[in-house]
């Protein structure tokens, strides 16, 4: 029987806490892990239900397989909208609040080898302490735009760990921290060259996370030397920057490996066949577009000044059969909104009072061109039922409400 | 300094942070305050010379008042030093020390975001 186990599958019953990386991190350490197995039966094989604890000497193999490892170098992240983020780089505070970065600049194996002179198929590595080899080009391979990976295998049997480590992305879901080096060797004068390479030498885009569009904006380029420095600027405020990855461990991976060089125990081994100088990293295509929230706000909104009295905006609401009513400044610029309830405390309260005295000053808007899935995550993250669509410069465009969102869940049946 | 105090809920009520400002003429900056129904936490920044009288005119109200020397507890054996604690501290906790993550103490107010934010799990609150 094969069993396959993904580093970043969750627990059924522990959820992200516990995942696949933690099932690879107990075994390595040498801890006991408990299996239940279920299956159809049939006639080779009738056991239905299998229940066993094992170690990792009771495998006949465990062979480690990395469809995608090693990038050459990797976006940096921020969050420019008014909420904090939790993704796979990390947590990236709201309003340009941090930084993060995530390899090894100077040390990575692809950085010092951009052009393949050395690493191929084939290529020796050192996987989390155990020998591993190149297995090929990884996913998302994307050599034109300096953006290469690795496919690695290596023999889990004997990987460390103090090289696999286990780890939990706080409301994403769990990863794998893993020791990858690859000793290269100066055969040219190119790769002398090459790996000479500086971390002033290695640029990344600062990436807007705070942007829920799959081509999120770059904020500025950047090079692993200023995201190392702790400190970037970013529209004139000094932005704190910091790794998700270890370079201390990056650091560790190479001194133990040029430990093994030195000592005969790591050999080097020629390429069998070169890897991939193209490559292709697009976004996966998607057939079903789903809409955005132009394509399902309403743009007959009516909007109000602060000024105005209650009882105004009252018969504005009654007239329109709306709920809410944006309330904007004289340039058309959002400023709050006015719900019907509101408008009855307002009421209740006795006293006259104009708009902007009852209005909620901080309001939740969408843009145009946002997926209606961010619009829903608003709604529910919020409990509200409806937002004005705002431009690029925060004029009210537009109206989107809960109805909006049902309605077009009703006509998809 | 920082102390940390341990209120009833039914303290807000009462001016206790206030008066014990006005009693020791202490500069005393509120750096978190978490109350709900149950329990409720301060954490206040104290100039060192007067540290000694603030607790004891917290304590003299019924106020449980705690040092907070050691910032965070780190669990040596997870810890990556990778920096995911850095850039997210409030207060500039933590820093690369030749890549290693070092903390300073009295910098930390117990808000616990490097905890959720740590993906080693290798970081806790002094008093959880």
């Amino acid at each position: 029987m094969d069993l396959f186990l993904g580093a970043t599958q969750p627990s059924e019953d522990r959820g992200m806490e516990y995942g696949g990386a933690h099932v690879m991190e107990d075994l390595i350490s040498g801890k006991q892990i408990d299996v239940e197995a279920f299956g159809a039966g049939s006639d080779c094989y009738p056991q239905m239900e299998l229940e066993t604890s094992l170690r990792l000497e009771d495998f006949n193999q465990a062979i480690m397989v990395n469809p995608r490892n090693a990038y050459q170098r990797y976006n940096a992240a921020s969050n420019s909208s008014d909420r904090t983020m939790h993704t796979y780089m990390g947590t990236l505070l709201p309003r340009l609040g941090n930084i993060h970065y995530s390899g090894a600049g100077l040390l990575n194996p692809i950085s010092n080898d951009p052009n393949f002179d050395y690493i191929g198929i084939g290529t020796r590595i050192f996987l989390a302490g155990a020998p591993g080899f190149v297995m090929g080009s990884g996913t998302q391979h994307n050599p034109e735009n300096n953006f290469s990976t690795l496919m690695v295998t290596g023999d889990m049997k004997k990987m460390s760990s103090r090289f696999l480590r286990a780890a939990t992305f706080h409301k994403y879901g769990p990863s794998l921290y893993l020791g990858i080096g690859i000793p290269i060797p100066v055969l040219n004068e190119r790769l002398a060259k090459s790996t000479a390479v500086r971390d002033r030498d290695i640029s990344v885009p600062i990436v807007d996370y705070g942007v829920a569009r799959r081509d999120r904006p770059a904020l500025k380029m950047v090079s692993y030397e200023d995201l190392k420095s702790g400190v970037i600027d970013l529209y004139g405020k000094e932005v704190s920057a910091s790794s998700l990855s270890s370079f201390l461990m990056a650091r560790e991976v190479a001194s133990a490996l040029k430990e093994q060089v030195e000592k005969g125990e790591f050999l080097l081994s020629a390429a069998v066949e070169p890897l991939h100088r193209l490559g292709s990293s697009r976004p996966m295509k998607q057939t079903k577009e789903s809409p955005n929230v132009v394509d399902v706000m309403s743009r007959d909104v009516v909007s109000v000044g602060e000024d105005i009295e209650v009882e105004e905006a009252a018969k504005l609401i009654v007239s329109g059969h709306f709920d809410h009513l944006p309330v904007v400044s004289r340039e058309g610029k959002l400023m709050g909104i006015i719900t019907t309830w509101d408008i009855s405390k307002a009421v209740a309260g006795g006293k006259p009072s104009r708009i902007g005295d009852i209005m909620t000053r901080r309001v939740y808007s969408a843009r145009a061109d946002e997926p209606i899935e961010l619009a829903a995550r608003t709604f529910e993250t919020h409990s509200i039922s409806a937002m004005p669509v705002v431009d690029r410069e925060n004029k009210v465009i537009g109206m989107i409400t809960s109805n909006h969102l049902s309605s077009l869940l009703a006509r998809r049946r | 300094m920082k102390l940390m105090l341990h209120v009833a809920p039914g303290i807000v009520r009462y001016p206790v942070v206030a008066s014990v400002i006005l009693e020791t003429g202490a500069l005393v900056n509120i750096e978190r305050a978490s109350i709900d129904a149950v329990s409720g936490e301060i954490v206040l920044e104290v100039p060192a010379e007067k540290c000694q009288e603030v607790i004891e005119a917290f304590q003299k109200r019924g106020v449980k008042v705690m040092l907070l020397e050691i910032p965070v507890v780190r669990d040596e054996n997870e810890c990556v030093h990778c920096g995911a604690c850095v850039s997210i501290c409030p207060t500039g906790t933590f820093r690369f020390e030749d890549w290693r993550v070092v903390a300073d103490s009295g910098k930390c107010i117990q808000c616990g975001a490097c905890v959720v934010g740590c993906p080693q799990r290798a970081l806790k609150l002094v008093l959880k």
